[in-house]
């Protein structure tokens, strides 16, 4: 059941006081836990907890043929399975629009970094190129998917080694030490959301059902200073120039604890 | 030649190491893990809950849906996203195995649904999700006449061997394939047979000892599920 | 028209030990030990299977993972886990989610719908009213289960003590857990009403209504009723809860 208009008035109410029914601040993230190599069968793999939420993602290479207009790429596939065992919101049948919007966010801050280095995976120009795909599951659902997600993809793509490549054909199940070529920035993303006139991070379940409008985001930091290569707002209620601008100077602060979570689990 | 030393060094009569586990998707009504060796499976369920379209609706009692389903890394060269017909046939065959313990009557009109994922695949995939389906209906609180076990015994070769894996699944003779697999339930206290597959080639006495070799297994199954039921409290 | 405020004459004051919760409450004993469905818990016909369990020969087995409960001769077992199954009498705690002409459709988070007719509503309403102004959508009601048939649920709100819920909070638990957090003659309920000063209405559903002076109150009896979920079948409960709310309200 979703949660009761009442209930919703009272997290409101305490929000306005800048509290939380669990505790924590508006800006706190619930425990963040990273298990790497979760998937002996994966090139690279990570389960990732954020409170009671988990969230699995694999990276596994394959061989195509390039695109057109960029015969020396490699190609980047994202997908997210909303199945249906992480909530009994998710309904059996093809992916559901959430799903689709979830794997083009990580997708888009993934890309648009250029964390993986596409022009360095060409095999034969014009012919054959790795292909990398980046699948993602909710196992549970309690909050805050989205972020869970992100973060379960770019720890994977981070542990990720090539698999055994003789003969012009992929050795499957023989892995080669040498990890996936990368580039400067790593996204970090971080969903904001927006109950009342308060912004939290990482909702709680009945956080989530409050929540009026949030905007997702990510943010890469390097020599160069702080980056945003993806944003989506979602839900139809509006916000301010003001709040987005506040979701802005947050995220470039509070992306840390993710960063160090990302950093612990990788080193 | 028989098969007579198996590649992992395991007795012929030994499961790999089992590992079981409730709880483990806290939304769901019930849940848990099951592993044999590096093949891990993950169930949850949901229900009974109300069932729509409503044609689908048995008023004299409520119904098991299935659905197993492998990740696309669990296995080495990935598998597409997305159900397919060998997805279809073992989520239909698991459902069909838990089915003769459920007590369905007390809930007409409603659906218990069962999610099977299999997040590391080295062979007895369908096994492995059965019995974290067995213990994921007991954690939500299904009434049941008993549990369910499942393993799958191999002949390779003319030897009967428990619980295969990927590379046994595999073993060739003379450059053919000789390994018969036959995955099969137990209900675990009655000791009835409630799945039986088999494709292959098999002389019907080993056939017999390896679904001997299968409800002896099955016991170590039925300690291992109630110590996964008990360690909650 | 029949106006809402016509209901709010009715007592606020909510007693947890009302004769709602009679019987319903768990009592504390020793040790229980957990069974699995299908274990034999007792041999011979000196036994009679009772409440999820079963005769099998000359065994008697669980039928239900949960705690065994022995008395005599009668066998038992106290559920751990599963989802709600109304049963006539219950007071249950439900949504709104849809009006029809002649009553309304209620959420009792169950697998079964549940309608609640004009007529077993206060007052005298007629299908002209505007019944959105009794139970509007969305709206929490405190409602007794007045018949279970085939697909459905009936309930009423005739009596004295069922209404809507305008203020507070609604904490979710399983339902099985609803005696535990009830306790024996309303004795765990009282001891956290006691406390916080709370009004609580616990719904057999595992729907209940907190409502306080303050959030902070209804906080506490919110994480109160966590720990008593939580630690369901832990000995000496009601000192822990009790211990933890001293603790918890020492320094107001």
């Amino acid at each position: 059941m979703e949660i009761a208009e009442i209930t919703k008035q009272r997290i409101k109410a305490h929000l306005a006081k800048g509290m939380r029914f669990d505790g924590r601040t508006p800006m706190q993230y619930r425990p963040i836990t990273i298990e790497t190599g979760v998937s002996k069968k994966a090139e690279g793999s990570a389960k990732v907890r954020i409170g009671e939420t988990e969230v699995w993602a694999g990276v596994k290479l394959g061989t195509s043929i390039p695109f057109g207009d960029s015969p020396k790429s490699g190609t980047l596939m994202v997908t997210a399975e909303f199945s249906p065992m992480a909530s009994e919101k998710f309904e059996r049948g093809p992916p559901s629009i959430e799903s689709i919007e979830l794997a083009r966010i990580v997708d888009r801050g993934i890309r648009e970094s250029d964390l993986i280095d596409l022009d360095k995976l060409c095999i034969k120009e014009g012919e054959k190129v790795w292909c990398v795909f980046v699948d993602i599951y909710p196992i549970n659902d309690a909050g805050n998917l989205a972020d869970a997600a992100a973060l379960a993809a770019i720890v994977a793509i981070k542990t990720a080694v090539f698999p055994e490549y003789k003969n012009d054909k992929i050795n499957f199940g023989v892995f080669t030490d040498k990890h996936l070529p990368l580039g400067e920035y790593v996204p970090f993303t971080m969903t904001f959301h927006k109950i009342g006139d308060q912004l939290i991070v990482d909702p709680t379940v009945q956080e989530g059902e409050a929540s009026e409008a949030h905007l997702t985001i990510s943010v890469s930091s390097s020599k160069k200073g702080e980056f945003v290569h993806a944003m989506q707002k979602a839900k139809d209620i509006t916000m301010s120039v003001e709040e987005v601008n506040s979701i802005i100077d947050h995220a470039v602060k509070e992306f840390k604890v993710i960063q160090k979570a990302f950093e612990d689990a990788t080193k | 030649m028989a098969y007579t030393k198996r590649f992992d060094g395991r007795k012929a009569d030994q499961m790999r190491e089992v590992e079981a586990k409730v709880g483990v998707v806290p939304r769901a009504d019930g849940s848990a893990m099951f592993k044999f060796g590096d093949t891990i499976a993950i169930a949850a369920v949901y229900g009974p809950r109300h069932l729509h379209p409503q044609f689908l609706q048995d008023p004299q009692q409520g119904i098991i849906r299935c659905s197993y389903d492998m990740i696309s890394f669990s296995v080495t060269e990935r598998k597409r996203p997305g159900p397919a017909r060998r997805s279809q046939e073992i989520s239909d065959v698991t459902a069909r195995s838990l089915e003769p313990v459920l007590l369905l009557s007390q809930f007409p009109n409603t659906v218990i649904d069962v999610f099977i994922n299999i997040v590391q695949a080295d062979a007895g995939t369908r096994c492995a999700g059965i019995n974290a389906a067995s213990l994921a209906l007991a954690h939500a609180g299904i009434p049941m006449t008993d549990l369910v076990g499942a393993i799958s015994v191999g002949s390779l070769g003319g030897s009967v061997v428990v619980d295969l894996t990927k590379e046994e699944e595999d073993y060739e003779e003379d450059g053919e394939k000789a390994a018969t697999d036959i995955p099969m339930a137990f209900t675990l206290r009655d000791k009835k047979i409630s799945l039986l597959q088999l494709d292959g080639k098999v002389k019907p006495e080993d056939l017999k000892k390896a679904i001997e070799a299968g409800r002896k297994a099955s016991e170590a199954i039925y300690e291992i599920q109630k110590e996964a039921l008990r360690g909650l409290k | 028209m029949i106006k809402k405020q016509e209901f709010d004459e009715q007592p606020q004051e909510m007693d947890g030990g009302m004769d709602i919760h009679q019987d319903a409450g768990y009592e504390e004993k020793k040790e229980r030990r957990i069974v699995v469905p299908g274990e034999v818990i007792a041999t011979g016909q000196n036994f009679l299977p009772g409440e999820n369990t079963k005769r099998d020969g000359q065994n008697i087995i669980a039928t239900r993972f949960g705690l065994l409960d022995i008395e005599e001769r009668l066998t038992k077992v106290i559920p751990l886990s599963g989802t709600y199954i109304p049963r006539r009498g219950n007071v249950v705690i439900g949504k709104v989610i849809d009006i029809t002409y002649n009553g309304w459709l209620i959420d009792i988070d169950s697998p079964y719908s549940a309608f609640l007719p004009i007529i077993e509503c206060k007052g005298f309403v007629s299908k002209k009213d505007d019944l959105s102004l009794i139970y509007n959508y969305g709206e929490m009601v405190i409602a007794k289960v007045l018949g279970v048939k085939g697909k459905g649920v009936d309930l009423t709100t005739r009596e004295r003590g069922f209404h809507n819920l305008e203020e507070g909070m609604i904490v979710r638990v399983n339902s099985n857990k609803v005696p535990r957090v009830i306790g024996k003659q309303g004795s765990m309920v009282n001891l956290i009403k006691e406390y916080t000063g709370c009004n609580i209405v616990v719904g057999q559903n595992g729907l209940i209504w907190i409502k306080g002076e303050n959030i902070e109150s209804e906080l506490l009896a919110r994480e109160a009723i966590k720990m008593i979920t939580e630690k369901s079948f832990v000995e000496g409960l009601t000192d822990k809860v009790k211990e933890f709310l001293e603790a918890k309200t020492k320094d107001k």
